[in-house]
């Protein structure tokens, strides 16, 4: 295996006296597809937050892309610039429109002249299929064209991660479609990317990996087909039960 | 089978029934006016008062403390109005920046992450608002003037410059009439500055190259009086302030009654506004800076680009309220003797016995004020409203 984009190392944090991540170690290549799962509660969306630092961790290392995250600020924003990162409540910017806010950051962080990063914001846009709505602000979107907005301005600063922590969690269910579509898309274009998802169905589809995780631990890590077919844990086995038993 | 539908009595409809209602609440208030307008002329004639504006005209006879512009006590009541109002003034636009000034810093030192910052904040913020603003007036005046020494024993921070129970004293430079050069100059770099910030802009949208056009501008605003005033041969002369009999002639004075009063006032609000700015800067989505630096911004262009445009449109309301407040309050000068609009207006209804105009005028002139700097705030706020709600 080539060189990890992401290569995490024994990693423990805790908040206050609670230990919310005991040593998880994982390793993901270049072009590589993991989703992680588990019960609520279980650390995964700290794991992904870990990764551009919107948590710290206290013990273990973590390498982006070779750089090792530490309290150097100047790291910490060359890995931001290469990291993007989707949340559950898209968390646009209400008092920009769609276009502004797919360029603030190319404009601002990039040094993007203006109209190189629209070009770039169109394309991207067009590649999340609304265009139409460039001049509209957030507030005017459905859930379902938010996230899709939140997925262009990650895209726009050409990141060479994505990081994706319950995109569909906070979508209607006729939504949700409209978000995978786009997130499988990108995957088949050899995006590496970091999902934490309860679709099992995408899982199935793009992931290469499946990390299990429970009560702050790596518990599983198998491919998908294995993973689902015949999981090696009872807790693994359990969760399964719960979220694809009806 | 078809009924035909219930006629609805005329009492019962419910456009009749507004106007109705409108009808009889515009009824009551005219009624109320007539009353009370019928009555005070009634008693005005009664006791031989003559009513109107025409004291106006008529020699104040008074002299007042201090004046942004010259006043003699042979000048009418409508100038000693008019500079009770500019006093009002000076105090109410300086309050208003000075707190909300220290208002943000103390707003945003409560929310830092700092143990000491953030308690003494809070420590500031409820001895403050705690405390009637009438109280804390006098304290400051009380202090100022039993507090600091005698105008011959007065401190000298520096030299020319003298703090005593006569207030604040200090030189003003004396450049043979060229002041005004330098004053001209320090303008222009607040002009140049301002125009060096929107051709940042305007460059960053067309390269992507940022610009430190804070820094620049400020050091340009610094730099251009600077060279005036070595290009008119560096003069030092300065008109200082001398010990003659009991007070200080010479250079420019601050009254111990200014002093008291803009503190006071800055202070109280101050502690409003840094809870206003706390609870706009916390109402914004801690999402939002996730998202922000996520992108790779740093720390200062979050809070700018991204924070504080959200929190303006929370803050902007109340902050409206507090500058109101601020200049309503100035009003308690009158109990340290500042001249202001309403200290002025009471001497003014004390010679002349004109209450009724006098008051009439006195609440004319702070609905006018106010309703300008409502204005002012209103338009602003539209302009950093959010779209799509």
């Amino acid at each position: 295996m080539s060189d990890p984009v992401i290569e995490l190392d024994h990693v423990n944090k805790w908040f206050g006296a609670f230990h919310v991540l005991k040593d998880v170690s994982m390793r993901v290549g270049k072009g590589e597809k993991v989703v992680v799962c588990g019960p609520s509660g279980s650390g995964k969306s700290t794991v992904i937050r870990c990764i551009n630092r919107l948590e710290e961790h206290q013990k273990g290392r973590i390498l982006v892309d070779g750089i090792e995250l530490t309290g150097d600020v100047r790291q910490i924003e060359r890995i931001r610039k290469d990291v993007g990162m989707v949340f559950q409540s898209f968390n646009l910017f209400p008092h920009l429109t769609v276009l502004e806010n797919l360029t603030l950051a190319p404009n601002w962080v990039k040094n993007a002249p203006m109209k190189e990063a629209t070009e770039t914001a169109m394309y991207y846009l067009e590649r999340v299929r609304i265009p139409e709505q460039a001049q509209k602000y957030p507030g005017q979107l459905s859930g379902g064209q938010q996230q899709r907005v939140a997925i262009a301005r990650a895209l726009c600063m050409k990141p060479k991660v994505m990081l994706f922590d319950e995109p569909t969690s906070a979508l209607d269910p006729e939504m949700i479609k409209e978000v995978l579509d786009v997130m499988v898309e990108l995957a088949h274009e050899g995006m590496t990317m970091v999902c934490v998802t309860h679709e099992m169905g995408f899982a199935r589809t793009v992931a290469d990996q499946m990390i299990f995780m429970a009560e702050g631990q790596i518990v599983e890590t198998a491919p998908p087909a294995e993973f689902f077919a015949a999981p090696k844990t009872e807790r693994a086995r359990q969760f399964l039960g719960q979220i694809l038993g009806h | 089978m078809s009924q035909p539908a219930p006629k609805t009595p005329w009492w019962n409809d419910r456009a009749n029934r507004a106007i109705l209602y409108q009808v009889a609440v515009v009824g009551l208030v005219v009624l109320a006016g007539w009353y009370l307008i019928s009555n005070t002329l009634a008693n005005l004639a009664a006791r031989n008062i003559a009513t109107g504006f025409g004291f106006l005209v008529r020699e104040a006879g008074f002299a007042i403390g201090e004046s942004p512009i010259a006043f003699d006590p042979a000048d009418s009541y409508a100038k000693a109005i008019l500079v009770g109002l500019l006093n009002t003034i000076v105090v109410a636009v300086l309050g208003v920046i000075l707190s909300t000034l220290i208002g943000t810093i103390v707003g945003v030192a409560r929310l830092s992450g700092n143990w000491l910052v953030s308690r003494l904040a809070t420590v500031y913020v409820e001895t403050m608002r705690n405390i009637p603003v009438l109280l804390q007036l006098l304290f400051w005046y009380a202090l100022i003037t039993e507090g600091l020494p005698e105008p011959g024993d007065a401190f000298k921070p520096i030299e020319g410059v003298f703090l005593s129970n006569r207030g604040l004293k200090f030189p003003t430079p004396d450049w043979s009439g060229l002041e005004w050069l330098v004053l001209a100059a320090l303008a222009l770099g607040v002009i140049l500055a301002f125009l060096l910030s929107r051709w940042a802009r305007l460059r960053q949208a067309a390269t992507g190259q940022t610009f430190p056009s804070i820094r620049i501008g400020l050091a340009l605003t610094l730099a251009l009086p600077l060279l005036c005033w070595l290009l008119i041969g560096a003069p030092t002369a300065f008109d200082r302030p001398q010990l003659d009999g009991f007070d200080f002639s010479g250079g420019h004075s601050v009254s111990p009654e200014f002093v008291a009063l803009l503190t006071g006032l800055t202070l109280y609000t101050a502690s409003f506004i840094a809870e206003i700015v706390r609870s706009g800067i916390l109402a914004v989505a801690p999402g939002q800076t996730e998202a922000a630096l996520a992108l790779g911004l740093k720390r200062g262009q979050v809070l700018r680009l991204v924070v504080m445009p959200q929190a303006l449109r929370v803050i902007i309301p109340p902050l409206t309220s507090q500058y109101l407040n601020l200049t309503k309050n100035s009003s308690l000068a009158v109990a340290i003797g500042y001249p202001d609009l309403v200290s002025v207006s009471n001497t003014t209804i004390n010679q002349t016995g004109q209450a009724i105009e006098g008051v009439a005028i006195l609440m004319a002139v702070y609905l006018i004020v106010s309703l300008a700097i409502s204005a002012f705030m209103n338009w602003y706020d539209k302009k950093t409203a959010l779209v799509g709600r």
